[in-house]
């Protein structure tokens, strides 16, 4: 067994559940009936890809399933990034965190769709086609909320403040990361770094929002070391196959 | 005795609807990739239209009972993900089929299925199933689905 390669995969595919958990927090209380079902398709649209992660995680493994990866670890197990599992707080929060994400996670699949593994390749290639409605969707929300009233604005810019320190982790590298971009499968995030940046201030510009100057980055999402809510989203994910772990649905 | 041929397993497979929209087949969505015999035993491939989509655990079943109604009981279905699956795959037949039952059938020019009209405006990109989103008609003023190019 490819401990790294099984690693590597799930690492993907945290970042996949965990934005889709939190997205789902959405479902019910979006602020129109229109962006309830936007977003909760968004959601469908991650959990399907963390399935797709998982599912291989489970071939290379050949011990845990899927939904053990999902559903029976801890969450200092989780290695996604800080910036999914950021608390939804208020839809202009959750537009300016999921832009974020979005534009790195299509520029991250353009390069994992050149992976020499054929698996990850071909998830890469099948999840690009659904984070291109992911970014438009933010992208657009993201204008009209920064370039709207005073309110809004305001609202954007505070959480463009809040979220910011939270992007520098995407464009670190663990030990994993270098191993897994030395032997061809894994992505060099650092390499499109600059790429990232043009694209977000494309958006900002017109979104009439600032970056913040001067602002200490943080990490650890990697290493397991989570925010406060965390634990929180993972034991209310958690909660039922816990509970009735041989529960069948 | 042979466990059917690739033939008639794709004739089987043609006879069972879409969960969603009844009118089209498994076949017709492109949702079949692949059917072939290993020794004895049909593998049929799958691939999810959206990687989230909820029905493609209703596709599995609903080959499983199809096969076993028409006797084939030795068959394995797999699920892939390359090629990824696109809008293209879908016939002018089927588009047809899906504009008859009022939804705008795939394309870069979102056509009214009700009076054939261009003059329309999206009300969001994302509709009541991954593969749908909804517009409204300015010429009739009705609201519908268009299936996503993707």
């Amino acid at each position: 067994m490819d401990k790294n390669l099984l690693n590597y995969t799930i690492r993907l595919g945290d970042n996949c559940l965990v934005l889709g958990q939190r997205m789902s927090m959405w479902c019910s209380n979006g602020p129109t009936l229109e962006e309830d079902i936007a977003l909760a398709n968004i959601s469908l649209d991650l959990f399907g890809q963390a399935t797709a992660f998982y599912s291989f995680a489970e071939e290379i493994d050949n011990k845990n399933t899927a939904d053990d990866i999902a559903f029976k670890r801890d969450a200092n197990k989780f290695s996604n990034y800080l910036i999914v599992e950021l608390e939804n707080t208020n839809f202009g929060f959750t537009i300016v965190r999921n832009f974020f994400f979005d534009c790195f996670q299509f520029l991250f699949y353009e390069r994992l769709k050149k992976s020499d593994c054929k698996n990850l390749s071909d998830i890469a290639y099948k999840s690009i086609k659904e984070v291109k409605y992911h970014l438009r969707h933010s992208t657009n929300w993201l204008i009209r909320l920064g370039d709207g009233t005073d309110q809004s604005n305001r609202k954007v810019q505070n959480a463009l403040n809040e979220i910011w320190k939270y992007t520098d982790e995407l464009f670190e590298l663990d030990d994993l990361d270098q191993l897994m971009i030395s032997n061809g499968v894994g992505v060099d995030s650092s390499e499109f770094k600059s790429e990232w940046k043009n694209l977000v201030d494309k958006a900002l510009v017109e979104a009439k929002l600032k970056i913040p100057q001067n602002t200490k980055m943080i990490s650890g999402g990697k290493q397991g070391k989570h925010t406060n809510s965390f634990t929180e989203l993972i034991s209310e994910m958690q909660h039922i196959p816990r509970k009735y772990p041989d529960a069948k649905w | 005795m042979q466990n059917g041929s690739v033939d008639q397993v794709w004739d089987i497979l043609n006879q069972v609807p879409d969960p969603e929209i009844p009118v089209i087949s498994i076949v017709e969505l492109g949702v079949v990739r692949d059917v072939k015999f290993i020794n004895d035993c049909c593998i049929i491939s799958i691939t999810p239209t959206y990687s989230g989509c909820p029905a493609i655990k209703t596709f599995e079943d609903d080959i499983k009972k199809s096969l076993i109604v028409n006797k084939i009981t030795n068959f394995k279905i797999t699920k892939v993900y390359a090629p990824a699956w696109t809008t293209d795959w879908m016939s002018k037949e089927t588009k047809e089929k899906l504009k008859n039952y009022g939804i705008s059938p795939p394309s870069n020019q979102v056509v009214c299925p009700q009076c054939n009209s261009k003059n329309t405006n999206m009300i969001s990109e994302f509709g009541a199933t991954a593969c749908k989103s909804m517009h409204k008609c300015l010429d009739c003023l009705e609201p519908f689905e268009h299936f996503k190019c993707i």
